[in-house]
């Protein structure tokens, strides 16, 4: 059986890159799948537990289901805000993205 | 008839209603003016009339010296429990002047409608002179003191609208100015002399009837008993400050030295008003108001005063009279002067004998104004008597009446003025010596500069421009009339026909002073010396170029002419020093009450601007630069805020490895 | 009474002027005509409050009163007497015939009308308000109207009028509030009823020392109502105005517009004087008797001062202006007459004769403002000397004017007289020196309103041939006032009556 740390040194190391994707990327998609990599970093870590900690079995799919559709959600939401700020701005760079500037 | 006894006001309410309804008519009802005036005023004159014989009828309803009295009350207001009554009176007195009122208004009033025919403001005119009569009757019948001053400055009104009729003229405005401001100085005298009697009898009636009134006994003896302290005098008897005091307004009214100032230059007037106002009836109101005090009067330390201010302006108006060219100001102090006589009779005692040279002076004067009305009329305005002569033939009957006037005045036997002027120079022969030489000589100079006038006038040759012409009927009637009264009213009052009814109808207890036939000779014979001396000057050879008199009086003569530079003292002295004194009052609000706000202002700017720099400076100082400190460090961090939202996320990324290793080493 | 009539007719402009703010304010005639409208309404109520006037009554008459704030015990409480009858009638008449002569102005139709109709409710409420609180509110509320009308409508120098009418005013106020403030914190009421009570029964006197004792003040008793007595007498005395508080009032005058100053001469003056009447005088009977002759020198100074300052005027507003001075110095000269020691039916004439004046001198001199005012529409200048013979071509005006200046310097059979004798005849025995010269007064004032005459009306006619005669609107205005020049100067008694008891009333002080 494959040892509980493997899995979570994976799941550690799609987070890295996911939020690598999010601070260094500067396309808005890109980082949008950054954000999807890091959350099905954190859904991986919820399977695993489940699988290692009898008791919180089921609360835990539970959970991991729930991560998955609003992540579905989550890109439909990002991807139509990437249309609507390139519509307005003609990029999607996120460098140039600046409004809230103090 | 008793009825009318008990609505004395009608008399005055006539005029007054007729000035109210001509004051709302337009300018262009010339013809209704005069009818309702004229009217008004006849009506008057006819109640007067009933009002004599009712009067008779019902005599002997004694009060006082057996004095017939009626009375009528009127509530006016009250304050505090203190009922003010007003009352009006009639008396022989009222009568007397009633009479002498309404006769020469009627007069005048006719005569105005020839004299002003050309006039655009005509129906103005009767307003006012219909006014004046209102007031002059109301002033006649009232027994309240106050109510008396109330008619007393409305008179004076009138005469300062009169006088101003001709407001276009500069001088004709500055005349009435001065007439009503002159006036009121004495007036100011009466007033004080109101509220002095006021305090010390509490009432300001004169008959009281059953109420309480200054000419009741008791009162009477109180006022004559009681003294008040006056600095500079000492202890000064009621009765003769009061008299002094009331004697003031009757100074200023009746133009008495030193107040005669304004009587002269309100010859500014149309003639009519000359006539009416400032000959007749206005200023005799002056005597008239001592007639109506004399009960109080009588006896007081006031009477020497009257008698020497009479004589003193008698005397001296009478020698300006000597030196003047203008016919209406010649006639104008001889007015003074003539009042000055009437004044110096009541001083003296003879009531009888002032009111009755009052009443033959008003038919008198009344005619020779208005006859000098009628002369300036056909000489086309002119006024100079230079630039006349000989109008004797061209206005014949002017120059008869005129003539009748001129004895009259003159005191020439029989004519009226002759028994009026008699009575006053008998009770100064009796009473007092110095006083009655002054009169007697009075007495030459009236003679004298009257036919002085005359003969400039009437005899010679026509020294003027155009052709002078005779008047017209309405102005000649009323002269014709008044030359009858002139000639004959003064026979109501002789000695010798009846006994003198004038004397026993107006004070019935006086005992009358046996006549003297050496004062009548004196005073005849002084007056015959004038018109001589007159003749000798003037009519032997007639005017060419300078006054002969001019050539034997010289300085004099100048003197004389100028009026004794009385004008150009009181402009310098008290017209001067009021403005001083008004200019000094300006400028204190201007600079000293202002100034010391200003200046308080400004110290008030001063202490703010030292306490804004302390301010800015201690206060201020430290808080900004603290205030600046933060600013700054704001400003610093603003950087953060960059708007990106993977700088917040890295920073969120490391502060969470941050807390990571904090929490592991904590 | 039931029928709320004095709040009715106090409260009515205000609450008809906020709907009047909603008109169109391009409709100069409406907005005209519904000013005035408004203003008749409080005329009206004066009309059937003089009606059912019980003038035997000396004590409040249609009282209302209620709990308005009861944390410091103020109170709405409206009452009329005798000494206030009269003036509330004045204002009621007064304020619609401003308006009416108001027609010509055409800047700011509608501020212009709603800040009179503000002015009518702070002037009633001075004269209505029994409640100290009350009276001090619409005290101020007279103030602000009059200084905007100076600063908006007035002539060339308004501003500094208006801030200095504006200032002088309030540091009045101030004295006055701190006053109260004391005899509140002394007394606990602000009630001018209780007040007076406990003054005639000593009382106010102990609660001051009470008072000066426990905030450490080393006073007697009489210190402090002096104290507090000159506190108030500088608001009302700066209102007169007395000599020498009274130079904001020529300036005032001259700036503000005809009918401001119509206001101002005819209504605020006299608010200082029935201040006099109705606080300082039953509150302060001793102080004021002690320093009556002290006082009356001043009210002597108004007079003679007034007078020959108004004679050396060039400025013919200023000159009638300071008319106003010489003829509030008689007021004044009458009251602090009574304040002295002497017969009660000798103070009697000269109270009613003071009450008498402020009335009369409301009538006149809004009438002789007025006058100037139709003069200044035309010719736009004040300038005496630029004027001469207008009577040949103004001879209504002139006659109207006449009247007018014939009333303002006492002529008998008008007005001004009735209550000058009055006033002369009562303070003559209280006060004998001081009233002789206060005679000369009358003879200055007929020279200078004599010489504006002269100035104005005779002599040839001067540069302003083209003007017209006064207009219907304009007689319309003059009228009311002309009528009461004489109703009151021959038939005065129907006023004497209303006031008489509530005097008798009032002198118990002193007696």
């Amino acid at each position: 059986m494959i040892p509980l740390s493997w899995y979570l040194t994976l799941a550690a190391v799609l987070f890295t890159i996911g939020l690598y994707g999010v601070l260094a990327r500067k396309n808005a998609v890109i980082v949008l799948m950054g954000i999807e990599i890091m959350m099905n970093a954190a859904n991986l870590n919820l399977i695993v537990f489940s699988r290692f900690l009898p008791q919180t079995r089921l609360s835990a799919q539970v959970f991991s289901l729930f991560g998955i559709t609003i992540a579905a959600a989550e890109v439909a939401v990002g991807l139509a805000l990437v249309i609507a700020i390139f519509k307005m701005m003609k990029t999607i760079e996120v460098e140039k993205i600046e409004q809230l500037k103090g | 008839m008793k009825w009318l006894i008990g609505h004395l006001w009608l008399i005055p309410f006539f005029p007054l209603v007729a000035a109210a309804v001509i004051a709302f008519m337009k300018k262009e009802k010339r013809e209704a003016a005069p009818f309702f005036a004229i009217g008004a005023i006849l009506v008057s004159f006819v109640l007067s009339c009933l009002l004599f014989l009712a009067f008779i009828g019902i005599q002997k309803t004694p009060y006082g010296h057996g004095l017939s009295v009626h009375l009528s009350h009127y509530l006016w207001f009250v304050t505090g429990t203190t009922p003010e009554i007003v009352s009006l009176i009639l008396d022989p007195l009222t009568l007397t002047m009633l009479f002498v009122v309404t006769i020469v208004s009627s007069l005048v009033f006719i005569y105005s409608l020839g004299y002003m025919h050309e006039d655009p403001n005509i129906v103005r005119f009767f307003c006012f002179l219909s006014l004046f009569a209102a007031s002059m009757l109301g002033l006649v019948i009232s027994n309240h003191l106050l109510i008396l001053f109330m008619c007393w400055e409305l008179v004076g009104v009138s005469s300062y609208l009169l006088i101003g009729f001709w407001y276009e003229k500069p001088e004709a405005a500055a005349a009435a100015k001065k007439a009503f401001i002159v006036t009121r100085v004495g007036d100011i005298g009466f007033f004080i002399g109101l509220l002095l009697l006021y305090q010390k009898t509490g009432t300001l009636l004169l008959y009281g009837g059953s109420y309480p009134a200054i000419f009741s006994h008791e009162t009477l003896d109180l006022l004559k008993i009681n003294a008040v302290t006056l600095p500079l005098f000492g202890g000064v008897i009621l009765t003769t400050i009061l008299g002094v005091l009331l004697f003031f307004g009757a100074m200023g009214k009746s133009a008495q030295f030193p107040f005669h100032v304004w009587l002269p230059d309100a010859m500014e007037g149309p003639t009519p008003v000359s006539a009416l106002i400032h000959a007749a009836t206005m200023v005799a109101a002056g005597v008239f108001l001592v007639g109506r005090m004399f009960p109080l009067l009588e006896g007081s330390g006031a009477m020497p005063v009257i008698a020497w201010i009479g004589g003193i302006t008698a005397l001296f108006a009478a020698t300006i009279a000597v030196a003047q060219f203008d016919i209406k100001r010649l006639l104008a102090y001889s007015t003074i002067s003539q009042l000055g006589y009437m004044m110096m009779g009541l001083g003296l005692g003879g009531y009888v004998a002032g009111i009755f040279h009052l009443m033959t002076h008003a038919f008198f004067k009344a005619l020779l104004f208005l006859g000098s009305g009628s002369v300036i009329h056909g000489c086309h305005g002119e006024q100079d008597m230079r630039h006349m002569g000989g109008l004797r033939k061209a206005m014949p009957v002017t120059f008869w009446t005129y003539l009748a006037g001129t004895l009259a005045l003159a005191g020439i036997f029989p004519l009226s003025g002759f028994w009026s002027k008699d009575e006053i120079l008998l009770e100064a022969y009796l009473h007092h010596r110095p006083l009655y030489w002054i009169g007697t000589s009075v007495a030459f100079l009236t003679a004298f500069y009257m036919f002085r006038q005359i003969f400039m006038v009437f005899f010679g040759s026509w020294r003027g421009h155009g052709q002078a012409h005779e008047s017209p009927q309405t102005m000649l009637w009323p002269l014709r009339i008044l030359a009858i009264l002139a000639v004959f009213a003064g026979l109501i009052g002789t000695p010798f026909l009846f006994g003198n009814p004038f004397r026993h109808f107006l004070a019935p207890g006086h005992h009358a002073p046996d006549p003297s036939f050496f004062v009548m000779a004196v005073s005849t014979g002084v007056a015959l010396f004038g018109i001589f001396v007159a003749y000798l000057l003037y009519g032997r050879k007639p005017l060419t170029g300078e006054d002969p008199l001019l050539s034997y009086l010289k300085g004099i003569f100048i003197l004389l002419q100028r009026k004794y530079y009385m004008d150009e003292l009181y402009q310098n002295t008290f017209v001067k020093g009021a403005n001083g004194l008004a200019r000094f009052f300006r400028e204190v609000d201007e600079l000293v009450i202002d100034g010391f706000l200003s200046r308080t202002g400004w110290a008030t700017l001063v202490l703010s601007r030292f306490n804004q720099w302390c301010d800015n400076f201690f206060l201020n100082g430290g808080f900004d630069r603290a205030c600046d400190g933060i600013k700054g460090s704001g400003g610093q961090l603003r950087r953060v805020q960059t708007g990106r939202a993977q700088d917040y996320l890295l920073i969120a990324a490391v502060g969470a490895v941050v807390l990571y290793f904090l929490s592991r080493i904590l | 009474m039931d029928f709320p009539i004095l709040s009715l007719m106090h409260l009515f402009p205000l609450l008809a002027g906020l709907c009047y703010l909603f008109l169109p304010s391009d409709n100069k005639p409406l907005l005209r005509w519904g000013a005035f409208g408004i203003t008749l309404i409080p005329f009206l109520f004066s009309f059937s409050l003089l009606k059912h006037f019980n003038s035997q009554n000396p004590g409040f008459q249609f009282v209302e009163k209620m709990p308005w704030i009861p944390a410091i015990r103020v109170e709405y409480f409206l009452g009329v007497d005798g000494l206030s009858l009269t003036m509330v009638f004045l204002t009621t008449l007064l304020v619609p015939l401003a308006v009416l002569a108001s027609f010509s102005i055409e800047k700011n139709i509608k501020t212009y009308m709603f800040l009179f109709l503000l002015l009518e409710t702070g002037t009633l409420g001075v004269f209505l308000a029994l409640n100290f609180f009350h009276f001090f509110l619409f005290w101020e509320m007279g103030l602000i109207p009059m200084f905007f009308l100076i600063k908006i409508w007035g002539s060339e120098d308004r501003d500094a009028a208006a801030f200095k009418f504006f200032l002088y005013t309030l540091f009045g106020s101030v004295m006055m509030l701190l006053a109260f403030q004391v005899l509140f914190l002394a007394t606990k009421t602000f009630d001018f009823t209780e007040l007076v009570i406990l003054s005639r029964s000593g009382l106010l006197k102990v609660s001051l020392l009470f008072w000066a004792k426990r905030v450490g003040l080393p006073f007697t008793p009489e210190v402090m109502t002096t104290i507090a007595f000159f506190l108030i007498s500088v608001a009302f005395a700066i209102k007169v105005p007395i000599w020498p508080f009274h130079t904001w009032l020529p300036d005032a005058h001259t700036q503000a517009p005809t009918a401001g100053s119509m206001i101002l001469a005819g209504l605020l003056l006299k608010m200082g004087v029935y201040g006099f009447l109705r606080i300082s005088l039953p509150l302060f009977p001793d102080v004021v008797r002690t320093f009556a002759p002290f006082l009356a020198i001043l009210a002597l100074a108004s007079i003679l001062f007034g007078a020959f300052a108004a004679m050396a005027q060039t400025d013919l507003k200023r000159m009638i202006a300071y008319s106003s001075v010489n003829h509030m110095g008689y007021c004044m000269l009458g009251i602090f007459a009574v304040s002295a020691s002497g017969g009660l039916e000798a103070k009697a004439s000269a109270l009613n004769g003071v009450l008498l004046q402020m009335f009369n001198h409301g009538i006149t001199s809004a009438a002789l403002f007025f006058m100037v005012g139709v003069l200044y529409d035309r010719a736009h200048t004040r300038d005496l000397s630029r004027f001469g013979g207008l009577r040949k071509i103004m001879p209504i005006f002139a006659g109207l004017m006449g009247i007018s200046a014939f009333s303002s310097l006492g002529l008998p059979g008008l007005n001004g007289f009735v209550s000058e004798f009055l006033i002369f005849r009562g303070s003559f025995s209280l006060m004998t020196p001081l009233t002789l010269l206060a005679t000369i007064g009358l003879l200055v004032t007929a020279i200078y309103l004599l010489s504006m005459l002269q100035l104005l009306f005779h002599g040839p006619l001067g540069e302003y041939a083209s003007f017209s005669d006064v207009t219907g609107r304009e007689i319309a205005v003059a009228a009311p006032l002309i009528f009461f020049m004489f109703f009151v100067g021959i038939h005065p008694s129907p006023l004497i009556e209303l006031t008489n008891e509530a005097v008798v009333h009032l002198l118990k002080v002193f007696s």
